[in-house]
């Protein structure tokens, strides 16, 4: 089919970045383009100069054959173009029906006010088509983020949209619910919709896009169509070289337990309980679904939430951790999932993040030591490669990989016991993503527990050494290497019994 | 110096500068130490305001904690003749029980600040009415307690005690708010208290800890204000000095979304504030408008210090985007 959205030579200069230098894109009615790229690769600015938000230095954009230097944010949602955001953009205090028609409600004749009537017809219709199973009067606040991002899809529709940009849709979803988002690209695909699938998951990338597009710091790297599209090729388009196999084996063989957790229950499945051993030297995978009750695990054992019950041993000896500075003084340290909100001051400085939980360390008598804080961090800039003009550089100014490093930079000047990785690389690019890989498992052969939750299947069946998964706030079961794979992750998360032996004992 | 406060600096001067070229009165040695007496007393307060401000929280209930604590400290001194040393010890610790109930609600029972502290502002103007039979309370004739009259009121070689006391604590201030563990505590949490929990900072205990350090400051002050005032009329005694302290504490550069501020700041917002009180007078211009000339310099001025910052970010993006311009030249010359 013809394209009907063509984007030529289109280039844009920040200062001091080169982010897209001559870059060209064509879109056609029903086929998926699957944009991927590292991070700081250009995808997000290409996003929004198509969505209007930002104009370009130079190159055109030529809708329906008719060519423009730049869009409005109008324009482009005239010329239907739609976007389902990273963040989603939802109104929590609003149901439904008010989110997908917000600012352009259906009015009552009379006074004008909203007829809730005429706009829950018109958004049924929509919701039957991507077979969403909750009225449309429901409050946003009570849908899953799945939901959410299949209603942020309905919006789009609703406005006629004939290319629906999907900017990492799936991060915060779970396997099934990723399943169903996939169909319902197809679904769209089938009706003439156009998607621009952006994502850094790469087996969903394969799964679904009829050809793919890859940017390499702001130039595009390479094309793949159809058959092209592996693994492989998506990779070395990316960064630009091979990637070796993401699994490093540890320097020596699991030692004793370090971290053993007993008939541990936390608040979201009060009846169900964990019980878990966590050996010296190894990386523990901790798989399952989202909402299975992993990071409720994490948050207990780092004394964020009290746990129900059961009992923590730590190095043999029975511990208790009721705040995140007991679970600090005893070595146990956690990067949190939500790296900006929970992990990070954005706006304070690399230095200051780095001693924020160790301040105490930096000073004699009470007084802080600014000159032992800014050499401690920047020893740690150093070890973990983190790339930043300086050590006053503002966190928030970083990349993502930049600033998770920050984090681990925060605890490793620390000596943890334990660390726990909450979705260490999340919306992170693939090269950082190596070198976390890297440190954590230079940490666990320096004798670190390292226990990673992670809904990324790559990476969890790629960096653990061993896997346990949590099915509803328990351990469906544990995996050792020789058993490894997407298949027997799925069985034990979704709360088929994996067969023999797959169930923990202790 | 942070940029912000250079700039308060420079706007205190300027100011003075005017008014002392209107009116030289504003100079005289006389006007001074009456303008930093002001100053001492009313930079207690600003400074534990400020602190509170830094943690995103808010206190309304310094004016009402200030009459409350004088009557009965004056009471204490008169009625059961208690010795003034035991006297201040007494109200000191009262204003810092009280800055405890405040944390104890705001961060165990999880009010909101606004909430618990206006409460605060409505209960302790109430009590100190009615703990005086809302008649005004004084000293008895004849009373005198010379070294704690020097003390508070006193001057040496014209300089006001009130503002020595000042200076003095504004320092220790200064360094556990700049330069102490607790101090990065405080910002931390006042930046991102979440992140602040998740790096192991009890942070309850350290919002706690700045109304309390704000209790014992108001504590302090409601002396100095006692014995300024030398009779205290519960109806009316500082009646909307905690929004002077807010007003101080916003003008030297606390923003009340938290993690911002400086005790310097806020000791030049609490200067400008008594300046901008002094010029009124000194300028002629109606008592009436007080308010509305304090109203107006500080709108004025947190605006233009808005308007500062996005000027100095648009000049730093255009010097980036021109040293990018030439570098493409350079290429395009290859």
């Amino acid at each position: 089919m013809e394209p009907f959205l063509e984007l030529e030579g289109i280039s844009k200069a920040y200062p001091g970045v080169q982010a897209l230098s001559d870059v060209s894109l064509s879109v056609a009615p029903g086929e998926v383009i699957g944009l991927i790229g590292e991070n700081g690769a250009g995808k997000s600015t290409l996003m929004k100069i198509l969505g209007g938000v930002t104009e370009a230095s130079a190159g055109a954009i030529r809708i329906d054959g008719e060519s423009r230097k730049a869009l409005k944010v109008e324009e482009a949602t005239a010329a239907g173009i739609a976007f389902v955001h990273q963040e989603l953009n939802l109104f929590d205090n609003l149901d439904a029906a008010a989110n997908v028609f917000i600012g352009r409600e259906p009015r009552t004749p009379f006074l004008k006010l909203i007829d809730r009537k005429r706009l829950n017809a018109a958004v049924q219709p929509l919701m039957d088509r991507l077979g969403l199973d909750f009225a449309p009067d429901t409050s946003v606040a009570e849908l899953s983020i799945a939901q959410r991002q299949l209603l942020e899809i309905i919006k789009a529709l609703s406005l006629d949209a004939r290319v629906v940009i999907m900017d990492e849709p799936t991060s915060s979803l779970t396997m099934s619910e990723t399943r169903r988002l996939l169909s319902v690209v197809d679904e769209l695909k089938r009706n003439g919709v156009a998607i621009i699938f952006i994502s850094h998951r790469l087996n969903e990338v394969q799964e679904c896009a009829d050809r793919v597009v890859v940017l390499r710091d702001g130039r595009i790297s390479g094309r793949l169509d159809g058959g092209e599209i592996t693994h492989e090729r998506m990779i070395r388009l990316m960064i630009g070289r091979d990637l070796k196999s993401l699994y490093t084996p540890p320097a020596a063989p699991a030692g004793e337990a370090m971290l053993e957790l007993a008939g541990f229950r936390t608040a979201a499945f009060p009846e169900s309980a964990v019980d878990l051993a966590l050996r010296r030297g190894e990386i523990l995978g901790l798989a399952g679904l989202i909402g299975a009750g992993r990071t409720e695990l994490a948050r207990a054992l780092f004394g964020i939430d009290r746990p129900l019950g059961g009992t923590i041993r730590l190095g043999g000896r029975n511990v208790s951790v009721k705040s995140p500075d007991e679970a600090i003084a005893l070595g146990i340290y956690l990067i949190p999932e939500d790296r900006k909100q929970s992990g990070l001051i954005l706006d304070d400085t690399i230095t200051a993040n780095i001693s924020l939980a160790n301040i105490r360390a930096f000073a004699s008598s009470g007084l802080v030591s600014t000159a032992l804080e800014e050499k401690n961090a920047a020893a740690q800039c150093r070890a973990l490669r983190i790339k930043a003009p300086g050590v006053s550089t503002i966190v928030g100014s970083l990349s993502g990989g930049n600033q998770q490093k920050v984090v681990l930079g925060k605890w490793l000047s620390m000596k943890p016991r334990i660390l726990i990785f909450d979705e260490p690389t999340r919306g992170i690019d693939v090269g950082s993503k190596n070198e976390i890989y890297a440190l954590m498992r230079g940490l666990a052969d320096n004798g670190v527990g390292v226990l990673m939750i992670s809904s990324d299947m790559e990476e969890v069946v790629g960096v653990s050494d061993r896997m346990a998964v949590m099915h509803e706030g328990t351990i469906a079961g544990i995996l050792t290497r020789d058993r490894f794979s997407e298949e027997a992750v799925m069985q034990l998360a979704v709360g088929h019994s994996g067969g023999d032996g797959s169930h923990t004992t202790h | 110096m942070l940029k912000k406060d250079l700039g308060l600096l420079i706007l205190l001067i300027v100011v003075a500068g005017i008014v002392a070229f209107l009116n030289p009165r504003f100079i005289s040695p006389i006007n001074l130490s009456n303008t930093a007496n002001l100053v001492g007393l009313f930079g207690l307060i600003s400074i534990g305001q400020g602190f509170v401000i830094i943690t995103s929280g808010i206190d309304l209930s310094v004016g009402s904690m200030l009459a409350l604590l004088g009557v009965i400290f004056i009471d204490l001194l008169t009625t059961y003749q208690m010795n003034w040393a035991l006297a201040v010890i007494v109200i000191v610790l009262a204003g810092t029980g009280l800055g405890c109930i405040h944390g104890f609600l705001i961060t165990k029972l999880k009010m909101q600040p606004f909430i618990v502290t206006l409460c605060g502002l409505l209960l302790y103007r109430g009590i100190a009415r009615w703990y005086t039979d809302d008649a005004t309370a004084g000293f008895a004739f004849g009373q005198s307690f010379p070294s704690l009259e020097w003390l508070t009121t006193g001057r040496v070689h014209g300089v006001p005690l009130t503002f020595v006391v000042f200076v003095l604590i504004a320092i220790v201030m200064g360094v556990v708010l700049h330069r102490s563990v607790f101090g990065r505590h405080l910002f931390a949490v006042g930046r991102n208290e979440e992140a602040a929990r998740y790096s192991g900072i009890k942070s309850e205990r350290v919002i706690a800890a700045t109304y309390i350090i704000l209790g014992a400051l108001s504590g302090l002050s409601s002396i100095y204000f006692a014995m300024y005032t030398r009779s205290i009329s519960p109806a009316s005694h500082g009646t909307f000095y905690e929004l002077y302290a807010i007003a101080a504490a916003v003008l030297g550069g606390c923003s009340l979304r938290g993690g911002e501020g400086s005790v310097f700041g806020i000791v030049l917002g609490t200067m400008l504030l008594q300046v901008l009180q002094n010029l009124v007078n000194l300028l002629g211009i109606p008592s009436s408008l007080n308010f509305a000339v304090m109203g107006a310099v500080i709108l004025i001025g947190v605006l233009a210090d808005q308007q500062l910052v996005k000027y100095r970010n648009q000049r730093a993006a255009a010097r980036a985007r021109g040293a990018l311009a030439t570098g493409d030249k350079a290429q395009a010359a290859e």
